[in-house]
C-alpha cells in the first residue's frame, strides 16, 4: 500500500450516487454492491434501478444505458433521492442520458477511455464533451478506467474482453474510496460468486482494489466524504426489495395459515422475480408452477385454492388483463386468491422495465359486470411483506380474491427492513368444514352472517360434495339459478361482502394536522416516499399541508370521506392521469386536484414540493387560527 | 385434506347421479356418455369425495352438475388449468376433465397441449361433435372443410384438426377414441383411461342431434360400423370388417386396406402395439381417419409410462427438504447479510 496522503474527509447527511453505463457494463451489480455495503455500514438506503427493456441494446447506444441510483444517509430517508450528488458514467451515452439530472457542482466521474469517436457518435456528440469545456459546471474527474484495469490485470490469464468486463469493479472501488466505504462485503461476495472461476475472482478483486487505490494515490481527488450511521430504530435489519418482501410475505402467510403456498406465474417483467424467489423455496413446501400463459397461471391458482391451498398468481398489467375473466370467476366462486400486479408503464407492452401506477382502474373495474375485488397497495418495498400477508388474511376471512398493486419502483427498489419475527406474526385462521351445514345436502353458499363469507369446503371431505362454477347460483344452495331476484340478490351480496371489509382495516392516518386544515396531499402506493418528504418539508417551512396515504384501495378506509372533508383542498399526486382522483371525486364529490406524471420514473420530492408551493397553502399559524374561529 | 377413510363401501352407479335435472336436448349423445361414466366411476374404488369433475364451457361442460362428486364448471377452454393447479395442490384427488371440440381444441387448445405434455395425472374426456352446440351451431375446429353453418353460410374454409394427432404431438401418454353409440366399448376405454397414471386423453365421437346430426353416421350406425371402423386391440393384427375379412397392410410406411379370406391375415398386416415408445405408429393410425377407403380407428392408440408432473414436483420438494435440512423460515426471513442497530 502506498503512503497515505492527507485528504480532507467531509461529513454529509446523505449522498446520492448514480452508476450509469452500457447494459453490458454491470451497473446494476455495481449499484447493488454499493447498496449492500452501505446498508451493512448502518446507513439508511433507498435505491432506484433503471434499466432498458432490451437485454442487450447495441453497445454504446442511448437505448442501452442502464443506471442504478442509491441514496444513503445518516437519517431516515424515503426515496432514492431527487438528483445524484455523484454520477459515474462509463461511456458517452450514459453521460448524455444522465447529465441533466446532475446538479451544478455535482461530482462527475467519467471513464475517459470509453469516449472514443465511435461511442461519441453513437451518443450523438459532435465533439468530446470531456474535452470541450462544456462540463465546467461540474466537478469532473476523468479517469482512464479501461487502461487502468488493463494495467492492473497485466498478469491475469483472462482475455482482453474478459478483463474489460472488470471495469465496473474499478468504478465501484473508486466510489468506495471516495465515500469511505470498506471493501470487505464486496470482496466476500466476489469470492462466493466466482468460487468456480478463481481467475475471474482474482481479476475482479484486483480491479476493485485498483479503483480504491487510485482514489487514494492520485492527486486528482482533494476530498472524500463520509456518511455516518443512520439513527434508526434498534433492531436487526436486512436489505430487501419489494419483490423479495412480497415473496416472503406470501410464504409467511401460508405458514401462519398452517397450509402450503401455491404460486403460479408466467414470465413477465417486473413480476417474474416473485416466481423466481418462491421457486427457490421448495423445501418449505412451496409449489411453484410456471404456466403456459397468464390465464393458465391464474387458473391453476384457482384450482389450487379449490383444493385448500393458499394460492397466488403474480403478473404485470398486460398479464392482469389476460387474467381478467378468471378473476371474475374467482369472484363468482368466492374462493380465496391473491393476485399481485406489479405495475409497469403501459398500455399494451408499454415500458416493461419502467414504473407506473396506471392499473388502479383496471384492478378495481377491469372485468365484465359487477365484479367487486378487494385491492390493496403497499407504499414501500418493505411494506410488500405486510401487504402480502394482509392479502391472504382478507382473502381467507372473506373468501374473496384480493389484488395487491405493487409497481416496478417498489419491486426492484430496496430499503433496509427490520427483520420480522415469525412468532410476532398473527395466525391466519383457516377453517375447512367437515360437516354439512344444512339439514340434508351441504350448502356451499350459506354465508357467515358477519363476514358474508361462504364456507371453504374442500374436495376430499366426505359428505360435502358440491359443485361450483361461473354460472349464477342460487343463494345458499349454490345450484344454478337464472332467477332474476336471486341474481340481483347475489350481485348485491357479493358487493356487500367486499364493502364490509372496510370495517376490518385500519383507519386512514393523517400526517400533519389530524383535525384537518388547508391542503391535504393524498397518495397511494409507491409515491409515499416523495409525498411524505415533500409534505414534511412544507410543514417545516410553515405551510398548512398534511399528507395521508391509502393502502386500501377497495374498499377505502371508512374514514376517508371525513378526512377529505376536513381539508379545504385535496391534491392527489399519481403516476397516471388521475385514476385515484376519479374514484375519489366519484365517491365523495370532493373536487380533488391532480399532480400527474407518466414518465416511467417515480416522483421527485421537489416536483411534489413545487406543486404544493404553487398552490400557496395557508401558513400553519393561519390555519390554526381558522380552526379556532 | 385427503381423508383416511377405510376402503369405501362398494359404490354403485346410483351414488354418482346428482339430483339436478339433466338439461341436454332429448336424443343428445351426451346422455350416453354421462351414463357410461357414472357406471365406470364405482369400479375405480375411489371414494366419491376424492373425485373432482372439472369442465369448461359448452354443452358437454354441464357434465359436473350431473355427477355426484366434487365438481367445478369453469370458464371457456380453461378446465385443464384448474385441473393442473388442483392436482398439484392435492395429488390425492382423482380428477376428470370434460371438454368439447370447441372448448378443448379452439379456445382452450393451448392448455390442452400443455396439460398433455406435462402429464398431469387426470382423465380428459373430449366430446367431439364437430360443432358448437351451446351457441347454436357454428363450425368448430373439427368440422369438416366446406361445412355450411350459421357462421359459414358459404361453407367453412378451415382445415379441421385431428384430436388424436394433436394429442400425439403433445406427447400424451394415454390416447384413445370411442363413441357414444357403443357404451360397452366406451365403458372399457373410460376404465382404462381412469386407471392410467398420467394424462389420459379420450376423444368421444358424440352426436349433436340438433346442430350436426349424423356427423359420425358411418361409424355410429351399428350396421355400417364394422366396415367403417377398426377396433384397435393391443397385440392384435389390424383386422376389421363385418366378417373379419378386411385388414390394413403396411407397404413401407404406407398403410393400405386389403381384403382376405378371414383366416390368416396376409403378410405385412401389423400387430397393434399401444405401448410403443415411438409415437410414429400411433400417428400413422391417427391419419387413417379422413382417407378414402380407410376405417376409423377406435380404441387405445397409445399407452406409455412417464413420471407425472405432480410426482416430479413432490419429489423435488422431498429432495429439497432432505438436502437443505429442516425448514427454518425464520432463517430465510433474516437472510444472510444483516446488521444490528443498537441504541
Ligand atoms: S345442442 Fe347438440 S350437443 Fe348440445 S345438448 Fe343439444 S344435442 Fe347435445
Amino acid at each position: 500500500m502506498s503512503e497515505t496522503r492527507r485528504i480532507a474527509v467531509e461529513d454529509l447527511d446523505n449522498i446520492v450516487i448514480r452508476f450509469a453505463g452500457d447494459s453490458g457494463d454491470g451497473m446494476q451489480l455495481t449499484g447493488m454492491q454499493f447498496t449492500d455495503t452501505s446498508a451493512i455500514l448502518g446507513n439508511d438506503i433507498s435505491t432506484l434501478p433503471d434499466f432498458p427493456a432490451e437485454i442487450r441494446a447495441p453497445a454504446g447506444s442511448l437505448a442501452g444505458v442502464s443506471g442504478f441510483q442509491v441514496n444513503f444517509s445518516n437519517f431516515d430517508i424515503r426515496t432514492p433521492g431527487d438528483a445524484p450528488t455523484a454520477l459515474v458514467v462509463m461511456n458517452p451515452a450514459a453521460l448524455k442520458t444522465n447529465l441533466s439530472d446532475l446538479d451544478t457542482g455535482g461530482i462527475l466521474i467519467a471513464n475517459e477511455d470509453a469516449f472514443t469517436p465511435d461511442n461519441l457518435r453513437q451518443a450523438g456528440y459532435a465533439a468530446n464533451p470531456l474535452e470541450d469545456g462544456g462540463l465546467k459546471a461540474y466537478r469532473l474527474y476523468k479517469v482512464p478506467i479501461t487502461k487502468l484495469v488493463d494495467n492492473a490485470l497485466k498478469e491475469s490469464p483472462l482475455t482482453f474482453r474478459q478483463k474489460e468486463r472488470c471495469k465496473n469493479f474499478f468504478a465501484l472501488g473508486l466510489a468506495y474510496w471516495m465515500f469511505s466505504r470498506p471493501l470487505e462485503s464486496t470482496l466476500k461476495w466476489i469470492k462466493e460468486k466466482f468460487k468456480k472461476n478463481p481467475d475471474m475472482a482474482d481479476a475482479n478483486v484486483r480491479a476493485l482494489n485498483a479503483g480504491f487505490y487510485y482514489g487514494e494515490t492520485t492527486e486528482s481527488f482533494e476530498v472524500r466524504y463520509q456518511v455516518r450511521k443512520a439513527k434508526i430504530a434498534p433492531g436487526t435489519y436486512r436489505k430487501i426489495t419489494g419483490n423479495e418482501a412480497m415473496a416472503l410475505g406470501l410464504l409467511c402467510a401460508a405458514e401462519k395459515a398452517g397450509t402450503h403456498l401455491f404460486m403460479a406465474g408466467y414470465p413477465i417483467t417486473p413480476a417474474s422475480d416473485i416466481l423466481h424467489e418462491l421457486a427457490k423455496h421448495r423445501k418449505f413446501g412451496v409449489k411453484t408452477f410456471q404456466a403456459e400463459d397468464e390465464i393458465s397461471a391464474i387458473g391453476a391458482a384457482i384450482g389450487a385454492a379449490f383444493g385448500g391451498a393458499l394460492a397466488v398468481t403474480a403478473s404485470s398489467g398486460p398479464g392482469i388483463a389476460l387474467k381478467g375473466e378468471a378473476i371474475g370467476l374467482a369472484i363468482m366462486l368466492e374462493l380465496p386468491l391473491v393476485i399481485c400486479d406489479v405495475q409497469r408503464g403501459g398500455p399494451s407492452t408499454g415500458l416493461p422495465t419502467k414504473t407506473e401506477q396506471a392499473d388502479l382502474l383496471q384492478a378495481i373495474c377491469g372485468r365484465n359486470s359487477e365484479s367487486p375485488l378487494a385491492v390493496i397497495a403497499p407504499a414501500t418495498p418493505g411494506e410488500c411483506f405486510d401487504m402480502a400477508f394482509e392479502a391472504f388474511r382478507i382473502a381467507t376471512k372473506y373468501m374473496t380474491p384480493v389484488m395487491i398493486l405493487s409497481d416496478g419502483y417498489l419491486a426492484n427498489g430496496a430499503e433496509p427492513w427490520a427483520v420480522r419475527k415469525l412468532e410476532d406474526l398473527p395466525e391466519i385462521p383457516v377453517v375447512h368444514p367437515t360437516r354439512t351445514n344444512g339439514d340434508g345436502a351441504f350448502l356451499p353458499y350459506k354465508r357467515d352472517p358477519r363476514t358474508l363469507a361462504r364456507p371453504w369446503a374442500i374436495p376430499g371431505t366426505p359428505g360435502l360434495e358440491h359443485r361450483i362454477g361461473g354460472i349464477e347460483k342460487a343463494d345458499v344452495t349454490g345450484n344454478v339459478s337464472y332467477d332474476p331476484d336471486n341474481h340481483e340478490h347475489m350481485v348485491r351480496t357479493r358487493q356487500a361482502k367486499v364493502d364490509g371489509i372496510a370495517a376490518d382495516i385500519p383507519a386512514l392516518e393523517i400526517f400533519g394536522s389530524p383535525s384537518g386544515g388547508d391542503l391535504l396531499v393524498l397518495g397511494w402506493g409507491s409515491t409515499y416516499g416523495a409525498i411524505a418528504s415533500a409534505v414534511e418539508q412544507a410543514r417545516q417551512d410553515g405551510m398548512d399541508v398534511s399528507a395521508a396515504h391509502l393502502r386500501y384501495m377497495n374498499p377505502f378506509p371508512e374514514n376517508l370521506g371525513d378526512v377529505l372533508k376536513s381539508f379545504g383542498r385535496v391534491l392527489i399526486p399519481e403516476m397516471n392521469l388521475g385514476q385515484l382522483r376519479m374514484l375519489v371525486r366519484a365517491r365523495f364529490l370532493v373536487d380533488a386536484m391532480g399532480l400527474n406524471k407518466v414518465k416511467g420514473q417515480p416522483f421527485k420530492i421537489k416536483e411534489i414540493f413545487q406543486k404544493i408551493l404553487d398552490l400557496r397553502p395557508k401558513s400553519l399559524a393561519a390555519g390554526r387560527r381558522a380552526a379556532v374561529a | 385434506m385427503a381423508t383416511e377413510t377405510a376402503t369405501p363401501p362398494a359404490l354403485t352407479k346410483k351414488d354418482f347421479i346428482a339430483g339436478q335435472d339433466v338439461r341436454w336436448c332429448p336424443g343428445c349423445g351426451d346422455y350416453a356418455i354421462l351414463s357410461t361414466a357414472q357406471g365406470v366411476l364405482p369400479k375405480l374404488g375411489i371414494a366419491r369425495e376424492n373425485i373432482v369433475v372439472i369442465s369448461g364451457i359448452g354443452c358437454s361442460s354441464r357434465f359436473p352438475y350431473y355427477v355426484n362428486t366434487y365438481g367445478f364448471h369453469s370458464i371457456h377452454g380453461r378446465a385443464p388449468t384448474f385441473a393442473t393447479g388442483l392436482k398439484l395442490a392435492r395429488p390425492d384427488l382423482s380428477i376428470w376433465i370434460v371438454t368439447g371440440d370447441g372448448d378443448g381444441l379452439s379456445i382452450g387448445g393451448n392448455h390442452l397441449i400443455h396439460i398433455l405434455r406435462r402429464n398431469v395425472d387426470c382423465t380428459i374426456l373430449l366430446f367431439n361433435n364437430r360443432i358448437y352446440g351451446l351457441t347454436k351451431g357454428q363450425c368448430s375446429p373439427t368440422s369438416e372443410m366446406n361445412k355450411k353453418t350459421k357462421s359459414t353460410p358459404l361453407g367453412s374454409i378451415d382445415y379441421p384438426v385431428n384430436p388424436i394427432s394433436l394429442a400425439l404431438a403433445a406427447e400424451a401418454t394415454f390416447i384413445a377414441r370411442t363413441l357414444d353409440t357403443d357404451p360397452k366399448h366406451m365403458g372399457k376405454i373410460l376404465l382404462q383411461a381412469a386407471q392410467h397414471k398420467g394424462t389420459s386423453f379420450v376423444e368421444i365421437f358424440q352426436n349433436c342431434i340438433i346442430f350436426n346430426d349424423k356427423a359420425f353416421e358411418s361409424v355410429s350406425d351399428k350396421t355400417t360400423r364394422p366396415d367403417n371402423a377398426i377396433y384397435l386391440e393391443h397385440g392384435q393384427p389390424l383386422v376389421y370388417g363385418k366378417d373379419g375379412h378386411r385388414a390394413i397392410r403396411l407397404n413401407g410406411w404406407k398403410p393400405e386396406p386389403v381384403t382376405f379370406d378371414g383366416a390368416v391375415p396376409p403378410d405385412g398386416v401389423p400387430v397393434h402395439d399401444e405401448t410403443a415408445e415411438d409415437p410414429s405408429w400411433a400417428y400413422l393410425l391417427s391419419r387413417m381417419d379422413h382417407q378414402e377407403g380407410f376405417p376409423v380407428p377406435m380404441g387405445v392408440f397409445r399407452r406409455v409410462h412417464r413420471d407425472t408432473y405432480e410426482d416430479l414436483m413432490t419429489r423435488q420438494i422431498d429432495e429439497a427438504r432432505k438436502k437443505l435440512g429442516p425448514d427454518d423460515l425464520q432463517n430465510l426471513l433474516t437472510g444472510e447479510d444483516t446488521w444490528t442497530v443498537s441504541q
